[in-house]
């Protein structure tokens, strides 16, 4: 390694390092406020989808069991949040009391979900988790009748923001510190789960199930922890969702969204929590840079716009699918782990 | 790792400044926001009400408009929200970042609702052409207009035109779980059953519905005199067709979202008879100078809203000019109490920022072609030969 | 009574329309293990190529059976590329590869079919000139058109010469062969990869076919109806026990009757004002419905999740070991 960034000689840079990164987080808000408020909402749910990827990472990364429902997640969080913060039911609960509900009941169902899927493998599991993914939005849809709970597909709206007392989140600003803070304790918590004694269960059961069974590991109780923890921060996400939105309706939790938390873990490095992080930034910033860089540039070579934005980023996803599937299995950040599994499989 | 977190923030705030190169002209020049889905399902809808208001507002930048004495000129900021709300509060966050004095827009109410806060705090007027949930204009938002009928007018005004003309007695309502085709469902089956009609348990499908035969099939039995559809022309153009293909001789009755000529398309000979309700008066009744005007420009028909599109930007314009600022705190008050005629008739906001006695037009389908067969004014019906008649 | 037969109608000929498509799902499942979730995409592809040329040819005015058949006729070789397109490039690079990756492809390949085909044609809804004259013949009093008869027996004729193809020819044993055991078919002189392609071109010739029955019978194509046909499809696959070609058809069968059958009575089965319960809003003949025919989409998922968790091989399906 190069002298000048030699950590071991230099232990110092770390700190510095750290420091850096601070600061630039912290000033980062101030700094996209000049360009334009809204780059600060871009970020707050770029952030949001980092939680979203973090979340599936525990189960599709750490746990290897591919969920391509796990949208319904966010969406029970949300609905939870909006439900008791809204003029719903005329229930204004304070978020701090009403986000751990939502974590927990996300993570019972995620429990559910996951009960009777244990014995399932591979596509089959993903096509089940799809399935329920499904199920849920289609039952947020329609729980207008016979008795009305979530409003169905009018959504609710009004929703309250987070406040304390004395101080109310009101501003995408505000809300940008508080979704970096619970973003810094959910990496906290990915990484010592990582290299706890439950993450390296869960790595013995997504390189042989049966091996680890026989080593004594209960992979039943194991596989059910990872559905409910992963869920659980959808959960969360959710509920911070629901606030910053101030409005919440089944049609943000189709399955192009499950779909995209997915490429987001296995694009960025599946079971990498950094590979992860920059999936999610690259997935929900690009699609913002070509919206602002497409139209015109194509508004100035053909005159019109000939492809529109959101095909392309389409297309680019579908392209980028295939071929980081095809070149590069373990995604751009790969875990070493991951790695080393998929290329003695391939072999 | 840390390294390559600091690079994306750094990227990502270069990029951020670098794509930064839209908007900020300085002098006279006046920003209005369009929003609409320019992508997506409904992008020829978005187009055209992008269009109304590039149109307005072309003609008064040809007319040498003047604020205060000084010659304007107006910009269109038209963005996309892709009918999705995150995405619609992002695109309305981008409109407030640009300082525009007024906003036209969104289409739908689904994006329309969510970003109506943002304007609000930020003190921009917004008109919709299009959306019609009511909520929109509940939430108290002194910024927030419409030019279009609501839902909960549209719904009784069709539903009252079925009453009093086809006379049912039993009648079937179906909707596509969609907000707007459960909001005017639900519209009609108040109404009707205020009238003291029998109205059968709701039946639903969704937005992308093909095969209607299992739901048909079970109301066939019920044996029902009419059928209301909320939704959409693409799914309740099947429905009709399937309907008939069951032997249901009902009449079909349907909102705006199905008032299209794609019904004769896709339903074929079984449109025939069909009844439908639009906000606001036909294509065909708006101002003639506004439809020529139109084609000549854009070379194409105009679609759906774009005449009430075409007249909010106006409204907004003409707000301006007798406030004799652009300043949204001044014009604000003038356009609450603006007295307005346009393409699509007189509009005055009520004080919720609704429009005060908004028509709604009963189109039939005959010869292949909708016609208007009447037109409903605060819940009072004339036939339509009598409006236009009424309103030389 | 007539209810209840015109639903058996409604049910039989959508399902079998889902279980032609159905077949091209089990087909390549059969033979590689591979989900193929473009599949829905090929069916969209037929219907759209087909669209265009009944179009094109309607003012030419031939006889409209000529012009439907010859739309078919376009629509079948432009599947078949597609499908071979797909497998060369990018399922044959990945076929050793863990389970995950060529399933995130499949995905993506999707979505570049669906956007490609948005770019070509738009995304309004496209509606299908009716040129078929089409009669309605009552039976029991159940409706029933011609473009339903013959859908019944175009898909009947499919699927028959599927099997004869599949258990009477050379090239139907090669594929079991294949889908038994590629490395002993190739030690016994099959060329493997040459049978995987046949199986994706048979598999996407067929739902260029039921793209084709379904534009047809619907009067509509959209570069969306991929996606819920697919999975529908899918379901009656899995029902039939995925790998079985019989199964997949009498999974496509089933599951239409479900979804009508279940459409029709199940609001009547959970109307609880038909239990006798005394609720406020069963007075005056009211209904208080917990699940009426708004869960019609989910029945395909239940369906989906029920043999997955309870019966994996489904209904005709051989237990398999358990596959890593």
């Amino acid at each position: 390694m190069h002298p000048y960034f030699d950590t071991k000689a230099r232990p110092w840079l770390v700190w510095a390092g750290f420091a850096l990164i601070g600061f630039a987080l912290a000033v980062l808000p101030f700094a996209l406020t000049q360009v334009g408020t809204t780059w600060v909402r871009i970020t707050n749910y770029a952030i949001l989808y980092i939680l979203l990827a973090l979340g599936l990472n525990i189960v599709v990364g750490f746990a290897g069991l591919l969920d391509l429902g796990y949208i319904a997640f966010y969406a029970i969080g949300a609905y939870v949040y909006a439900l008791l913060a809204s003029p719903q039911f005329g229930l204004h609960l304070p978020f701090w009391v009403i986000l751990p509900i939502g974590a927990a009941v996300a993570a019972l169902f995620g429990a559910i979900l996951g009960a009777p899927t244990l014995k399932l493998r591979g596509d089959y599991l993903a096509i089940v988790t799809l399935g329920f993914g499904e199920i849920i939005r289609i039952f947020l849809n329609n729980l207008s009748r016979p008795v009305n709970i979530t409003n169905g597909p009018q959504g609710i709206a009004g929703i309250d923001p987070f406040a304390l007392p004395g101080f109310r989140f009101d501003s995408p600003i505000k809300y940008y510190y508080l979704l970096l803070a619970v973003v810094l304790v959910v990496i906290v918590i990915n990484l010592r789960l990582q290299n706890s004694r439950i993450g390296r269960a869960w790595e013995a059961i997504r390189e042989d199930e049966i091996a680890a069974r026989a080593m004594g590991i209960n992979t039943r109780n194991l596989k059910l922890l990872a559905f409910a923890m992963g869920a659980s921060f959808g959960g969360i996400a959710g509920g911070m969702f629901s606030a910053i939105q101030a409005f919440i309706s089944p049609e943000s939790f189709i399955l192009v969204e499950s779909i995209m938390v997915v490429s987001m873990v296995v694009l960025g490095g599946m079971g990498n929590i950094w590979g992860v992080i920059l999936g999610a930034l690259l997935l929900s910033f690009i699609p913002e840079i070509l919206r602002w860089t497409v139209t015109p540039l194509q508004e100035a070579l053909f005159g019109r716009m000939v492809i529109e934005p959101e095909v392309i980023r389409m297309l680019l996803f579908g392209l980028a699918l295939v071929l980081v599937m095809l070149f590069r299995p373990a995604g751009l950040l790969p875990s070493a782990v991951r790695k080393r599994e998929l290329e003695e499989r391939a072999a | 790792m840390k390294n390559v977190k600091f690079g994306i923030s750094a990227i990502a705030a270069a990029l951020a400044l670098a794509g930064c190169g839209q908007g900020g002209g300085g002098g006279t020049e006046v920003k209005i926001g369009h929003v609409g889905p320019l992508t997506g399902g409904i992008a020829h809808l978005g187009k055209d009400n992008e269009n109304g208001a590039r149109l307005a507002i072309d003609e008064a930048n040809a007319a040498h408009t003047k604020i205060d004495g000084k010659e304007v000129k107006f910009v269109l900021v038209a963005e996309d929200d892709q009918a999705d709300p995150k995405v619609g509060t992002t695109v309305a966050q981008k409109l407030v970042d640009a300082k525009v004095s007024g906003v036209v827009g969104h289409l739908n109410s689904g994006t329309s609702i969510p970003a109506s806060p943002i304007y609000n705090g930020a003190g921009i007027p917004v008109i919709s052409g299009s959306a019609t949930n009511p909520k929109l204009t509940e939430q108290g938002f002194k910024t927030q207009f419409r030019v279009v009928g609501r839902d909960d007018q549209q719904g009784p005004a069709i539903a009252s035109y079925l009453a009093t003309n086809n006379k049912p007695h039993t009648v079937a309502v179906i909707d596509d779980a969609t907000a707007y085709g459960e909001g005017i469902a639900n519209e009609v089956e108040k109404t009707l059953k205020a009238a003291g009609i029998t109205v059968l348990p709701r039946e639903k499908g969704t937005d992308k519905t093909t095969d209607w035969k299992a739901v048909l099939t079970k109301l066939r039995g019920r044996n029902p005199d009419a059928v209301f559809y909320g939704g959409m022309d693409a799914t309740g153009g099947p429905l009709l067709k399937q309907g008939r293909e069951l032997g249901i001789k009902a009449v079909f009755s349907f909102g705006d979202g199905a008032c299209t000529d794609k019904m004769k398309e896709l339903a074929g000979d079984a449109a025939e008879g069909l009844l439908c309700s639009q906000a606001g008066i036909p294509v065909e009744a708006a101002d003639k100078k506004f439809l020529d005007a139109y084609k000549k420009k854009f070379n194409a028909e105009p679609i759906l809203y774009s005449p009430f599109t075409y007249d909010a930007a106006n409204m907004l314009i003409q707000a301006m000019q007798k406030a004799n600022s652009s300043d949204p705190k001044k014009y604000l008050p003038e356009l609450q109490k603006l007295d307005f005629k346009g393409a699509t008739g007189k509009i005055a906001f009520d004080s919720k920022g609704d429009r005060k006695d908004a028509e709604m037009t009963i189109f039939t389908m005959k010869g292949g072609k909708l016609l208007p067969v009447a037109v409903i004014t605060g819940g009072k019906s004339q036939s339509f030969e009598d409006f236009v008649k009424g309103s030389k | 009574m007539d209810t209840f037969l015109q639903q058996l109608v409604n049910g039989l000929t959508a399902g079998s329309v889902y279980a032609v498509v159905a077949l091209g799902y089990t087909m390549v499942y059969g033979i590689i293990q591979l989900i193929n979730f473009a599949h829905g995409e090929v069916v969209m592809i037929g219907a759209m190529v087909a669209f265009t040329v009944i179009n094109l040819l309607v003012p030419t005015g031939l006889p409209p059976l000529a012009v439907v058949l010859i739309g078919a006729g376009c629509a079948v070789p432009v599947c078949m590329l597609v499908g071979y397109g797909m497998e060369r490039l990018a399922y044959r690079p990945l076929r050793h590869a863990p389970r995950l990756a060529p399933l995130i492809t499949a995905i993506g390949v999707s979505i570049i079919l669906q956007h490609v085909a948005l770019m070509i044609w738009s995304r309004n809804i496209l509606a299908f000139p009716q040129i078929i004259p089409s009669r309605t013949y009552f039976i029991g009093g159940a409706a029933i058109t011609t473009v339903q008869i013959a859908i019944l027996a175009i898909c009947l004729g499919l699927m028959a010469s599927l099997a004869i193809l599949v258990y009477r020819t050379p090239l139907g044993t090669a594929m079991r062969a294949t889908a038994q055991n590629p490395q002993v078919a190739g030690l016994m002189g099959i060329d493997v990869n040459r049978i995987i392609a046949v199986t994706f071109i048979i598999g996407a010739g067929l739902g260029a076919v039921a793209g084709v029955l379904f534009g047809t019978y619907y009067g509509l194509a959209q570069y969306t109806m991929g996606s819920v046909l697919g999975l529908k499809a899918f379901s009656a696959a899995v029902l039939g026990g995925i790998g079985n070609i019989p199964g997949a058809m009498l999974g496509g069968v089933l599951l239409g009757l479900v979804e009508a059958l279940g459409a029709g009575y199940i609001g009547d089965f959970t109307d609880l004002c038909e239990w006798g319960l005394p609720l406020a809003a069963c007075e005056g003949g009211g209904n208080f419905i917990l699940a009426g025919s708004n869960y019609q989409d989910v029945f395909a998922f239940i369906v989906l999740i029920l043999v997955l968790v309870l019966r994996p091989q489904g209904l005709l399906g051989e237990r398999v070991g358990d596959r890593a």
